[in-house]
Parts: structure tokens; sequence; C-alpha cells
């Protein structure tokens, strides 16, 4: 199969979704002739021209609730939000707009609409460009939330989430534009609420999302060559959340180590822990670990930013610990 | 005169009197602890909603204010299913599900009242960006509060209206509060400037008026679904009750005197109805036959919606998503 990068793969995407239904558009900041910083959405407004591909004011409160309002009236708009910190600047019209049009309205009205933004640190970016906000979209009820790993991921689940009748929130991880996948070339959409199995195995559970899902994956190397096998899953979705997929692993396992890229404290990793120690207690080993980034703004220093983030080598160490039946909190 | 013309007249007349009447029956079912929640008033201000709203068409859109009744019934809703929503129940609007603050009629074209001040100028925006992208000659009407002038949203809006040429009218409804302060102390300079400094032509027009309000309105309806839009009208107004219905002692920001001048010379009703009968448009008793007419009807619909049911609870976690029928069904493992 073709390998392509995570930013074709989402250009790919917007391109076919684009040719399908007239009423998708792109809206942001620098989305047309400069693609984005990232360069995503290359050769888009080419194809189709500066209606469709809409350069905005650098104005996200704006643009989000522009989108809203379009959306709400018969559109499907791509909201393209440059970097996912800028996730505060449009908390009122993604979460009390969008979010509740839907319910507001007893079901008569809906804003189907995909914001596309991403996630992640080490970029030497500091504390306004790399943070890790999905845990705060996924909080609001009446937001969907999908969290590709790969550049196959990508494709499958921006289209989902454009054919999709709700507000969706798509955080890509920003150091992954560049990696390439397999991606087939005839058409495919990945449904949300599906986990994905990325390797069996038996010892113990690593749930992994976004770029944490390769942190996993190299975490079951090394533990692989010590004789723990791993089974690694990533949820795809966090909301829906394939919580049957995940309950089922923890049995078969008995342990678990939720790995995700947001401030540890009140995030995703929490809420997947608890679920877990909820509907499989009585089948686990262990407490289900939690790693998530460190609770710090993330700093600029290469010396200090690499350390707020899971690693490999610390995934496979909290595995370690929680084979060997030491417990983190010991009384 | 034209037929026609009476016919308007007559209709603008009985939608003013519909909202007034909507509205003291909505304040009477508070008092008397029949509503839950809390509700703003919108008496006062009836000729700004209807003399614009009687410029739309029932496909045009609005978005509209937490003092959003008047609005949604000068857009054509029923008392019925505006009383069954007030009151929570299934019938409603939104089946009891936004209530007094959230109220909407898609039916009609309004998009919605909005509990966040000036949060539904992006809407109304990109409802007017819908219309243009899909070659739609409808136009949306943005209702907002004077007091939503202070929001940022609504330069950032207006910025990229202007540069596209939307659709979008944004009236501004002046009544010279912003909730408890007066507009004078959070509104520097002159609120039609603020739109033209993004090249929109902007209006001031009295708000009491209906006739005034509507004539500009059908002319800048017309421009805008000729794409010479947006526009911008400042219309000066006034609520007769407090910033929302329990807002009883009041004197420490308005004085009772200016209330009192307000109802006595500028009520935008008496005005009209004055000048329906000086025109002889209509008799006063025909006038007075159209409101007891329409007292009966407000009865009958608060009747009805008393009785009528609540949402079942099943509905609680129904229309949080589209396509899920509800959102916390228990998974099958």
């Amino acid at each position: 199969m073709r390998e392509i990068t995570l930013s074709q793969a989402v250009n790919e995407a917007l391109a076919e979704e684009m040719r399908r239904d007239d009423t998708i558009f792109i809206i942001g900041e620098d989305v047309a002739e400069a693609g984005t910083p990232f360069k995503v959405l290359s050769g888009l407004v080419e194809e189709f021209g500066t209606g469709r591909v809409v350069d905005t004011p650098i104005a996200e409160p704006g643009f989000m609730g522009l989108a809203v309002g379009a959306a709400m009236t018969g559109t499907r708009p791509v909201v393209d939000l440059m970097f996912g910190d800028f996730i505060y600047l449009i908390m009122d019209q993604l979460c009390n707009q969008a979010a509740k049009t839907h319910y507001m309205s007893g079901g008569k009205m809906r804003a189907p609409l995909v914001v596309r933004t991403n996630l992640g640190a080490t970029r030497r970016s500091a504390a306004q460009h790399s943070q890790s906000l999905h845990a705060l979209v996924a909080h609001i009820p009446g937001l969907k939330v999908a969290l590709p790993s790969s550049a196959y991921e990508a494709k499958g689940l921006m289209k989902t989430a454009i054919r999709d009748n709700n507000p969706v929130v798509i955080f890509e991880d920003k150091l992954m534009y560049n990696d390439k996948a397999p991606v087939p070339e005839e058409e495919f959409l990945i449904p949300f609420g599906v986990a994905n199995i990325k390797r069996a195995g038996t010892d113990i559970t690593l749930i992994g999302t976004s770029s944490m899902v390769q942190v996993c994956e190299k975490a079951a190397e090394i533990l692989s060559r010590e004789g723990i096998e791993a089974e690694v899953i990533d949820p795809r979705t966090i909301v829906p959340l394939d919580e049957d997929t995940l309950l089922a692993s923890a049995k078969k396992t008995s342990r678990v180590i939720v790995v995700d890229e947001g401030h540890q404290s009140y995030g995703i990793t929490g809420e997947i822990a608890s679920r877990l120690n909820e509907k499989a207690f009585y089948h686990l080993d262990a407490p289900v670990m939690r790693m998530g980034a460190m609770d710090v703004p993330v700093p600029f220093s290469p010396a200090l930013e690499d350390l707020t983030v899971p690693t490999p080598e610390a995934v496979a160490e909290g595995a370690r610990k929680l084979m060997s039946g030491e417990l983190i909190h010991a009384a | 005169m034209a037929k026609t013309n009476t016919e308007d007249y007559l209709r603008m007349y009985a939608q003013m009197v519909r909202i007034r009447t909507f509205e003291d029956t909505a304040n009477q079912l508070y008092l008397s602890a029949k509503m839950p929640g809390l509700t703003h008033m919108y008496s006062g201000e009836e000729a700004v909603a209807v003399g614009i709203c009687e410029a739309l068409t029932t496909s045009d859109r609005i978005t509209s204010t937490h003092r959003g009744h008047g609005h949604c019934v000068a857009k054509g809703a029923a008392f019925k299913e505006m009383f069954c929503e007030l009151l929570g129940k299934e019938e409603g609007y939104c089946r009891g599900k936004g209530g007094s603050m959230h109220i909407a009629d898609q039916s009609n074209g309004n998009l919605g009242a909005n509990a966040i001040v000036g949060g539904s100028m992006g809407i109304a925006t990109g409802s007017a960006f819908t219309a243009k992208m899909l070659g739609r000659d409808d136009v949306t009407v943005c209702f907002f509060g004077d007091g939503a002038t202070a929001q940022g949203l609504m330069y950032e809006v207006m910025n990229m209206a202007a540069l596209w040429q939307l659709p979008v009218i944004y009236a501004c409804e002046n009544n010279g509060y912003s909730e408890y302060t007066a507009t004078a102390e959070i509104a520097a300079g002159s609120i039609t400037a603020r739109a033209e400094a993004f090249g929109i032509e902007a209006h001031q027009v009295d708000g009491q008026d209906v006739l005034a309000v509507n004539t500009l309105a059908q002319d800048l309806v017309a421009r805008a679904r000729k794409g010479e839009g947006p526009f911008f009208i400042e219309l000066m107004t006034y609520r007769y009750h407090g910033h929302h219905v329990g807002d009883i002692n009041r004197e420490y920001y308005r004085s009772k005197d200016e209330e009192r001048d307000w109802k006595d010379n500028r009520d935008p009703i008496v005005k009209f109805r004055g000048w329906l009968v000086d025109q002889g448009v209509a008799t006063e008793a025909e006038i007075e036959a159209m409101n007891a007419q329409i007292k009966q009807d407000a009865a009958e619909a608060v009747d009805y919606a008393l009785n009528a049911r609540y949402p079942a609870e099943s509905e609680v976690d129904m229309h949080v998503y589209a396509d899920i029928e509800h959102a916390l069904a228990p998974h099958t493992a």
C-alpha cells in the first residue's frame, strides 16, 4: 500500500469530502493560499476557490461563531483552529453555542461542524503553543472528540467527522504531520466509538491516545524483550468512548496504564481509569495507573520540556511496577 | 388608503399587542409562581421587533436575545407552543429544554434566544454566510441589546460581514440600560460609529415608532437581499420592566419618573393606535375587539400550557447528539 504523511491524509480527506458535498467549506486563519503554517491545506484553494476555503481575520471567536450559525442553517463548516491552545478563545461559541444547539432546541436544530486543531508538546513552542486541551472539550456534552494517531486514522476519522451531524473537534498531533503510514487509495471511513487494538497482548493493557499510541507501542516493544506482553489500544475517539473494548482488555490482562498527553490532573487518564475501576474492579490485579503530562505549563527549554511528556521508558517502568505488584500508593 | 397597507398596519398593531399581552401573561405566571426559572420582559420595545420582523419573510432568519419573547412572537410563533416552552412542557417549541432564555422557532426562521449577552452575533453572521455561499436570498437579522456592544465578538463578526458583504442586519435595541447599569456608563462614544468604523452603513431610528422602524427595515432588507449589506441599526427604545422579572426595586439605577414618562408619552402601542384611528384605518371599537381577542387567545394558550404534559423522564438524555437517541444509553457489555 502507498504511504503518505498525516498532512497529506488530512488534505485528501478534506478534498474528497468537499468534492462529494458542496455545502462543506473550510474557514480559518491562513487556510487559503498559505495552506496553514503546517501546509496541511496546500492546494485546496486552487481546487475549491476562496468561497469554500475562506481566509479570515485573526478572530477566533468570530469565525467559530460564524461557523456555528452557518452549520445551523445548512452548511458544513470545517473550522481550522491554528493551534489547540486557541481553544480557550472559542470556548463560548463551541461550548455554549454549538454544543447546546441540538439539546436546547429539543432536537429541532443541529450544528454539524468540525473544528480541526492540534495538540502536543516537544516542539520547543513554549507554554501557549504546546498544550493538549482535548479534555476540556470532552467535558462538554454535545461535542465529539477524535484523536488520530496516524495518517490512516487522520484520514478516516476526518471523513467521519465531516459527515457527522454533530460538532466534532479533531486534535492532530503537530509532531506527526510528516509521519508516514500506509493509507489505502480507495475510500474508507473510521467509525467513531470503535477502539483499535494496535497490538495484542496478555499481561498488561496500555491505553494510549494520539501520539501516546506510539509511545505505548515502543513501551510494549521494550517490555516484550523482557517477557512482558502488553496489549496496546487506541480509543481513537474519547467522545464517544469505546468502553467495551477497554473493559474487555482490562478484564483479560488485569493491569492497565492509561497514557495521554493532556495534563494528568482532572484529565482523560483519570476518566478512563475511573471507568475501568468502576466496571472491572474485581478483574484488576493492580490499580489502574495514569500517565499524563506534568501539571505545569509547558516550558520552552528542551531540557525541561522533554521531562513533561510521558516517554516509552517511563511507561515501561510503570508497567514493571504494576507487574511486580509494587503499588504506587501502597499504604 | 390601499387595502394592502391597511392589512399591514393592522397586522403590525396586532403583533405589538400580542407581544404586550404575552408578556403581561408571562409576568403573571411568574409572579404567581407558576413559571419556573427567570424571565426578561420585552414590554415597551414591541415596535422594534414588529417593525423589523414585518419586513422579513418566513425564510429570513433572526437571532434573538435573552429578552427574546418579542422577537419570537413577531417572527410568527404561536402562543400555545411559546407558553408550553416557558412552562417547560413537552409541546413547547424546544420540548421544554430551552425555556424563556433559549426559545427558538425554526419553522419561522427564529434561530433562538441566547442567554450569553452578544452570544448570537456569530450565529447570525454565519446564517448570512450560508445564504451567500448557497446562493439563497434570505436575510438574517441579529437582535442584541446595547449591553452586547461591549462584547468583542460583535466587532470580529462585523469586520467579516463587511469584508464579505454578507446579508446581515445588526439591530441594536438600545433601551438605555445594560442589565442594571445605564448605557452611558458602559458605552464610550457613539454606538453607530462603531459599525461605521468597519464601513457598515449605520442608522439610528426611534424604536417606539413602528412605522419608522418598518420603513427603514423594508429598505435595508431589500438592499441586503441584493448584496448591499451588511447594515447596522440602533433602535432607541425602553424596557418597562427591570432587567428581569425579579428586578423590582430599581430606583438605584433609574427613576420612577423616567419610567412613567416613557410609558405615558412614548408607548409604541398607544402611539400607533392613535395614528390608526386618526387615519381612519380602524375604529376604537375595532381595536378594542382586536385587543379582546388577543387577550382571550393568550388566556386559552396559558390554560392549555398549564395543563399540558411535562416531557417524559426518558427525554433527559435525548437530543444531546443528533442521530443518537439516548446519549446515556448503557453499554451492552
